[in-house]
């Protein structure tokens, strides 16, 4: 996987609908895989329907075009509809959780830091503290860089969320 | 009503209308093995379970309906794998049910336990696993809709045995709302507005081409397209998967396009200014080198599978639909725009006469286009040489099948040179007479498909025409036809070579023969067919072809092996290098002194 701050142009969202049955996300990631379609990122989690959960993939549109994608997804019987998010409709969110390595001399600094980019401190360790950002994959490429001035322990994000931007009549 | 799972399976494989199934039983599959001895339902034995599944494919094509193989679990269902992704490749319905461990053993390496789901899912159209007995009937109708509608395809349900043996209230779906497919649902009519923009196309071509694939055959759209092509009197061509969806005879169509198609089909592709692509899906063997393909063709492309539209080349006008419905009604915008339907005048190339002041009479003339096309032909037709002294020419062999053959005999090849011979020479007049093994190209394949084939046509002529080095593959099948009384006809042409192979090496290998030789008497072809209960016989040399062809005909209560000793060193023309371009393509030696500069 490569970072998505990268070349943003190379990015789309698809919005997956699909049936919450067994074995779906091994379909969905088969189809990527045997069709050399890249996925930068992939979160999964249920509905508000059980009968449904939805897959949101961040596709590389370099690997393949985003039309031959969708329709190849489009076909997996257990895919019921798919949204394509263009990054600039859509709002998205993504999660960081990081642990990092702090003595006491730096703890202030780095809380300033979380403050700043209004994250939060989620644990609290003698020579170490776990951190929280939830928002824009943008802000959480800052938040994550910035970090990188400290000694990253472990770092964990989730893939991005999305949903279509909502539109107000002129 | 209860029923056991087992019994609940037979029930819907018998209410979905399945007359025949292929299969073999085994552990898993056992219980369900029972009620077959109370069913209605014919269940031919076949002695490997690939040839289930060929078999299944073979009775799939000519029928137009669902092949039905049926498996036990672990090795019984990898050995169906090879069919599952031949039929997946040629989009051929079918139906495979495969036992499966009981569900507290999955996932345990039980004895004969394989994730078969896991691993068919990239091969199949969708597969199941039934957790539930109550779900037998609801998945067994659910199969059957996905792997007949839509571009069709294999689809596999994986029966855990403890799910057979348990006991449920039967039922049947009546509608499709019951099957539970919520994201199912195939689009089969055409965009109205791209059809009018396709029908301006073709009033426009100046050097149109229809390219019909194998989904016309899929869409039963034989029909249509005859309309279509008669009254827009354009040249068709018909793909290796396509083979009798237009008449041979026809004096549009130009034959076979690809790797191996004839010189004038594959060029009229390149100089042509329009493609009207018909369930075709530019495959590399047809299209040569992508980049080079047919580079000033504007191109229709109509196929029921979205994700064809565009996949290998980005057409000007994209329509999903039914063949057969979008057919029709590109036929009745071309009505519509003063194009009648005029038979007659399509036999002097002239094409329909349009209606006076019509915008159809201001098409341009493609008189110049067809004489081209006439030219081609007159100067590049398939050619072989005759043998000298005995020599039997395969070529020679499957012209003379041809002609002392009904025209309606269904013909069913391996993968080869005996099968791009058997395409070439052939003269296919009507649809689903010819079964083959397009995309896959899967070596065995002739001989059970060849038996699965007269199991659907029973009426029917049935030929395979067969490799040495196909023909050992799944021959044994020859058992299960002869005792089941399945009298097929088995051709081979025996050059002693994995044929196809050696001609590689002798032209881009530097005639460096690698492990392709394989002796014309090991094994004794004829002794063999005797073995398995077959009638066998030989020939040698271009004299006794005829006899012997005559011979075969003439037995109709066996299954009858010929074995023909071919000339080994022939070499299928013409012929597109790999990855090259159509533009390149190499004409028999005999004709090269006369081939245009480009």
């Amino acid at each position: 996987m490569t970072s998505p701050g990268d070349g943003e142009a190379r990015h789309h969202i698809l919005s997956v609908l699909v049936e919450n049955k067994a074995g779906v996300l091994a379909r969905v990631a088969g189809l990527f895989s045997r069709r050399g379609f890249n996925i930068f990122s992939l979160a999964v989690a249920p509905t508000d329907d059980e009968r449904f959960s939805r897959l949101t993939i961040v596709v590389d549109v370099e690997s393949a075009p985003l039309e031959q994608i969708v329709q190849q997804l489009d076909k997996l019987v257990n895919v019921v509809s798919i949204s394509q998010l263009a990054p600039e409709a859509a709002v998205e969110r993504e999660l960081v959780l990081a642990t990092v390595e702090v003595d006491a001399a730096h703890r202030g600094e780095i809380i300033e830091l979380i403050g700043v980019f209004r994250g939060e401190v989620v644990n609290v360790g003698p020579d170490r503290l776990t951190v929280m950002l939830a928002d824009d994959p943008d802000t959480v490429d800052d938040f994550e860089r910035l970090l990188g001035g400290y000694r990253i322990v472990e770092l964990q994000r989730t893939g991005r969320v999305a949903l279509p931007k909502l539109k107000y009549a002129d | 009503m209860k029923l056991t799972g087992a019994q609940a399976l037979i029930k819907s494989l018998e209410t979905q209308g399945v007359e025949v199934m292929f299969g073999l039983p085994g552990g898993a599959i056992l219980p369900v093995y029972d009620p077959i001895l109370d069913s209605s339902i014919r269940h031919v034995l076949v002695r490997h379970e690939q040839g289930a599944g060929h078999m299944a494919e073979g009775y799939a094509m000519v029928t137009g309906r669902a092949g039905v193989a049926m498996v036990t679990s672990g090795p019984g269902a990898t050995n169906v794998v090879t069919p599952l992704s031949n039929a997946y490749m040629d989009s051929t319905p079918l139906v495979v049910i495969t036992g499966q461990v009981a569900t507290s053993a999955i996932g345990s390496d039980a004895f004969q336990e394989c994730d078969i789901t896991g691993v068919t899912m990239g091969i199949t159209k969708h597969n199941w696993l039934v957790k539930r007995a109550e779900d037998i009937p609801r998945t067994v109708a659910a199969a059957f809709h996905v792997a007949t509608t839509g571009r069709p395809g294999p689809v596999l349900v994986d029966l855990p045995k403890d799910v057979s043996n348990a006991e449920m209230d039967w039922y049947w779906p009546t509608s499709e709302a019951d099957l539970d497919l919520p994201g199912y649902h195939p689009r089969t009519e055409g965009d109205p507005a791209a059809i009018a923009e396709a029908v301006e196309l073709m009033l426009a071509a100046e050097r149109p081409v229809l390219y019909v694939g194998g989904g016309v055959l899929k869409a039963r759209a034989a029909g249509a397209l005859l309309e279509l092509a008669e009254r827009t009197g354009f040249p068709v061509v018909t793909t290796l998967m396509a083979r009798g969806a237009f008449p041979d005879s026809h004096p549009l169509c130009l034959g076979m396009p690809g790797m191996h198609g004839n010189y004038t089909a594959v060029t009229a592709m390149q100089r042509a200014d329009l493609l009207v692509s018909l369930g075709a899906r530019f495959d590399d063997r047809v299209t040569g080198r992508v980049s080079a393909f047919a580079p000033s063709a504007k191109v229709i492309h109509v196929d029921i599978d979205p994700a064809e539209i565009g996949k290998v080349r980005v057409p000007e006008v994209g329509i999903v639909g039914d063949c057969q419905r979008v057919v029709e009604r590109l036929v009745a915008g071309l009505e519509a725009a003063g194009l009648a339907h005029d038979a007659a005048a399509v036999r002097t190339d002239t094409g329909a006469k349009a209606r006076p002041g019509s915008r159809a009479a201001d098409r341009p003339a493609r008189d110049a286009w067809w004489a081209q096309l006439r030219a081609w032909q007159q100067e590049f037709p398939l050619h072989y040489e005759d043998g000298a002294g005995d020599t039997l020419k395969p070529q020679m062999v499957v012209e003379a099948l041809r002609d002392l053959s009904s025209p309606d005999t269904v013909v069913v090849a391996g993968v080869g040179q005996h099968q791009m011979w058997a395409s070439q020479y052939w003269r296919f007049e009507h649809p689903y007479t010819w079964v083959n093994s397009g995309g896959a190209g899967t070596m065995g394949f002739a001989v059970p498909a060849a038996i699965g084939a007269k199991v659907g046509r029973p009426e029917k002529t049935v030929w395979a025409i067969d490799g040495d080095g196909c023909f050992q593959m799944t021959a044994q099948e020859l058992v299960t036809a002869a005792a089941e009384r399945i009298p097929v006809k088995v051709a081979i042409l025996n050059n002693a070579y994995l044929g196809m192979v050696r001609q590689w090496q002798e032209m881009f290998y530097a005639e460096r023969y690698s492990e392709v030789y394989l002796s014309p008497d090991l094994p004794d072809y004829v002794k063999w067919a005797e073995a398995m209960g077959c009638v066998g016989f030989r020939a040698d040399s271009p004299e006794e072809v005829g006899p012997a062809i005559e011979k075969a005909n003439a037995i109709d209560d066996r299954p009858v092996v010929v074995d023909f000793r071919t000339d080994a060193f022939e070499k299928v023309f013409p012929m597109v290098p790999a990855g090259g371009s159509n533009d390149d393509i190499v004409v028999h030696p005999a004709q090269s002194p006369n081939r245009p500069a480009r």
